[in-house]
């Protein structure tokens, strides 16, 4: 059966790291189409644009330079017609104080960046078919909250 | 409701001239070829009053495989006694091997995460906004005790009950006072 391929937002500021998000997105089953922007300021000026089309689902870096992701997060949920975006938030920091933070701002996903690209690859697909559920299913959005 | 939405079917199709019957509030079977024309025009009509057209057969089967799941985990008195693979063959008639199959293809995921996916969602809703303890909640949920209730909350959300439940509270509380 054909779907539309699931539209990804990446905002980062590690080229290596869109470039490895790219190649897992490439390997998992599910049809995608991926976006990068490189930093927090290019991300809210892509997401503010008008006639935008707006992703399936935002993967956001917590440290970026000029903007921050949190800063990134806060302003998205501010914005009307933002506040529904799927956003899935990725950090270095496994810490629960971090994680609870981060769901507090208004995170669906907080990502614990994994180090080898195989558990990056389960982990990312876990992600988009858990966020496809909430898109297709009516569940509410408000209690989109993975951990992983 | 059925009746007003019925109502407004028979109206808008009739309107389209279209040879049709309805089979349930949610199921209408249409006699005749569509031209994309008339499907754009169906679509764009329905849509007005917050009716998303489901146009083949396979995807309506998985819509009604979700619709029967999603009723069997709201209410507990639905709960089947036979196994669900069972229950669903027989309720959708088809067997449970090409639903499942059908289910994994468009949606996904497989019918035991959907399944799961459902109760922990229906499990968020009580511990956000009732008083039922987390004994209760798994008692209608049907898990056989509160720690596997616990266990399946924690491996599919990454979360446990009790910090989800803080969580939730926290940014209802930052909300009222923004």
């Amino acid at each position: 059966m054909q779907h539309d391929p699931l539209f990804i937002l990446l905002a980062d500021d590690d080229e290596d790291d869109r470039l490895f998000f790219k190649e897992a997105f490439d390997e998992i089953k599910m049809k995608t189409k991926v976006h990068t922007v490189n930093d927090g300021v290019e991300l809210m000026k892509y997401l503010n644009s008008k006639d935008v089309v707006l992703p399936h689902i935002l993967f956001l870096d917590l440290n970026m330079p000029l903007k921050s992701g949190l800063e990134c997060l806060k302003e998205i949920r501010e914005t009307k017609a933002l506040k529904d975006l799927s956003v899935a938030i990725y950090s270095t920091s496994g810490s629960e104080e971090d994680i609870e933070k981060t769901f507090v701002k208004g995170a669906n996903v907080y990502i614990k960046k994994p180090n080898d690209f195989s558990t990056l690859k389960r982990v990312l697909s876990e992600v988009i078919s858990i966020n496809w559920q909430y898109h297709t299913s009516g569940l509410n959005k408000e209690n989109f909250l993975l951990s992983i | 409701m059925n009746v007003i939405c019925k109502k407004m079917l028979n109206d808008q199709l009739s309107k389209m001239n279209m040879n049709y019957e309805l089979l349930s509030v949610n199921e209408i079977k249409i006699r005749e070829e569509l031209s994309t024309q008339q499907i754009k025009e169906l679509n764009s009509t329905l849509k007005e009053y917050g009716i998303e057209v489901i146009e083949n057969q396979k995807n309506a089967l998985v819509q009604k495989t979700k619709d029967t799941i999603v009723d069997m985990v709201y209410n507990e008195d639905n709960l089947p006694a036979v196994k669900i693979s069972s229950y669903l063959a027989d309720k959708l008639n088809h067997s449970y091997g090409y639903i499942a199959n059908l289910f994994s293809e468009v949606t996904y995921t497989s019918i035991e995460n959907f399944i799961i996916l459902q109760k922990i969602e229906r499990a968020k809703h009580m511990i956000t906004n009732s008083d039922l303890t987390l004994t209760e909640i798994s008692h209608k949920l049907n898990y056989s005790s509160v720690s596997h209730l616990s266990n399946q909350f924690k491996k599919t959300t990454g979360l446990s009950p009790s910090v989800f439940q803080k969580i939730i509270v926290k940014r209802r509380n930052s909300a009222a006072n923004s």
